[in-house]
């Protein structure tokens, strides 16, 4: 249905089957809209991806998700070691799309070689994935999510380990990605790249703020968000989001 | 050269040792690759009580080895659900256990005299139904691992991610396993208890240090573990040593030839960069 968003999430909470992790979440993600995911390490934006995903079921409230989504990982819990191209991992997408008998053929790695075109690494297909720089390793999964068909991409911390260059090369590419009619959910800890998002949602444990960025990114938000772990960085003409502790949920 | 050749028990041999090795140096790539190592090395000693057993009963060693890698598999995964148990400690208990039960067993005054054939092999005196076994080992796991390739290595490459692909990792382990179970069960009849590990994980690790494509990884381990086989019965053949030890000797010989080759062959990726705790806003 035209004008229907993508994810509607309406007061949800979602548990790993103990007390909430989140709670409280109500946001709506639209066609060709970017989302910023806000929130300190163990804030619950990994538990959000995963309710997102259809991993965990909400304990309460409502989530819908209409569209495939497909997941961008952070290059560092993939293996470098692997003996894998940019091309092999490319073509793991289409495995979401074929029964499990069935081996992805021809087509489906002529789909990921243009996925790779699409993210600009068409010459680096036959590399291996562990030997790419983080910005470009990032683009392949970034193509796999594409050969999934995902009107939905997930993308966590997308940006970290990157170099100014590749981090603006690689906004970039999820701008247009959004342009083509996805919807982008990025969880980041950078303030400037959620301020040019067109919605922000911050989390911690349970929603802090959503909406405008511009509105909603002021300097109480990220103080709850953040649990007051902003210091100021002499001499580097801003601040820095210290994450208070490292659990991953 | 050809002298071994001409001796049937050496053509048996090598028959035997080439369908293993076709059939262990394909999944031992999965088994490296999955840091599933110390797992396979593990099975192959749960199952001595089984081995003893059918020894005593006069039966297959394969209708002892096959219910005893069950009751192994179970037991380690009951084990490793105990509160504060990971899956090595379970591993460890259960291995331990089996072996321990095993070696009482064989040192019953019911047992037969030949243990040292249970836990070395019998590479150079295969019956007719190991080599059938080695035979239908040789076209199953291959023919499996084609068949489960791309899920295997989606799921090995990121298992988190692997379930956003809608994998079954769980699943794709659990298929993993049993393949390697029905591998130990066989080529431990050739290889015995302690050896058969070698076929397994040695030549996918030689094969490793030579390539950084998982499908020329598995053509080279097979080609490895099949080679590595036969010059260790060469070995054995013209040095009078135990057939089993020849070959875990010479597939080892193997991984540090391969090891030194790729060194000068392969370049390897780098360490990753440090990351940042924090960016500036």
């Amino acid at each position: 249905m035209p004008g229907q968003a993508l994810i509607e999430a309406d007061g949800l909470a979602v548990s790993y089957g103990g007390p909430p992790a989140i709670v409280g979440v109500s946001f709506a993600l639209g066609a060709g809209e970017r989302l910023a995911l806000l929130g300190p390490n163990g804030g619950g934006k990994t538990t959000l991806m995963r309710a997102l995903l259809g991993e965990l079921r909400p304990a309460a409230g409502t989530l819908a998700v209409r569209g495939r989504c497909g997941t961008v990982p952070q290059t560092e819990r993939t293996r470098l070691d692997y003996p894998v191209s940019a091309l092999d991992v490319a073509t793991m997408g289409a495995l979401s799309r074929l029964p499990w008998w069935r081996r992805p053929g021809r087509e489906d790695r002529c789909g990921a070689l243009a996925a790779l075109e699409r993210v600009d690494l068409g010459d680096r297909a036959g590399e291996t994935f562990g030997e790419l720089s983080g910005g470009q390793r990032q683009r392949v999964l970034i193509a796999r999510a594409l050969v999934q068909e995902a009107e939905v991409l997930l993308l966590d911390e997308p940006f970290a380990g990157l170099d100014n260059t590749s981090a603006a090369a690689l906004e970039a590419l999820i701008a247009e990605l959004a342009g083509e009619g996805r919807g982008i959910v990025v969880a980041t800890h950078d303030l400037d790249q959620a301020r040019r998002s067109d919605s922000v949602l911050c989390l911690n444990r349970r929603q802090i703020a959503a909406g405008d960025p511009l509105a909603a990114l002021d300097r109480a938000t990220l103080e709850a968000t953040y649990g007051g772990a902003i210091v100021e960085i002499p001499g580097a003409g801003g601040k820095a989001i210290l994450p208070s502790h490292h659990h991953h949920h | 050269m050809l002298a071994p050749l001409g001796e049937s028990f050496m053509q048996r041999a090598i028959l035997e040792i080439a369908l293993i090795g076709l059939a262990g140096g394909a999944i031992g790539c999965w088994v490296v690759l999955y840091e599933l190592s110390y797992a396979a090395e593990s099975l192959a000693h749960s199952i001595f009580p089984g081995l003893v057993l059918a020894a005593v009963a006069g039966v297959p060693l394969l209708l002892g080895a096959t219910p005893a890698i069950v009751i192994a598999a179970l037991a380690i995964a009951l084990a490793a659900r105990a509160p504060g148990t990971s899956r090595d400690v379970g591993v460890a208990v259960v291995v331990t256990t089996m072996f321990g039960l095993g070696v009482l067993l064989a040192l019953s005054p019911d047992s037969p005299p030949g243990v040292e054939a249970l836990l070395f092999g019998d590479i150079l005196g295969p019956a007719d139904a190991d080599l059938i076994a080695a035979a239908v080992l040789a076209l199953l796991v291959p023919a499996a691992l084609w068949l489960l390739h791309h899920h295997l290595l989606a799921a090995g490459f990121d298992r988190g991610a692997a379930t956003g692909l809608g994998l079954s990792p769980g699943a794709i382990e659990a298929a993993l396993l049993v393949l390697l179970a029905a591998t130990t069960v066989v080529a431990v009849q050739g290889l015995g208890n302690l050896l058969v590990v070698a076929v397994l994980v040695g030549p996918a690790a030689a094969a490793r240090q030579l390539t950084r494509r998982i499908v020329p990884m598995l053509l080279a381990a097979a080609a490895i573990a099949v080679l590595a086989g036969v010059a260790g019965l060469y070995v054995s053949y013209y040095a009078g040593t135990a057939g089993g030890a020849s070959i875990a000797l010479a597939i080892v010989a193997a991984y540090l030839l391969a090891s030194a080759a790729g060194r000068l062959l392969i370049r390897r990726p780098g360490a990753r960069p440090p990351r940042p705790l924090a960016t500036i806003a």
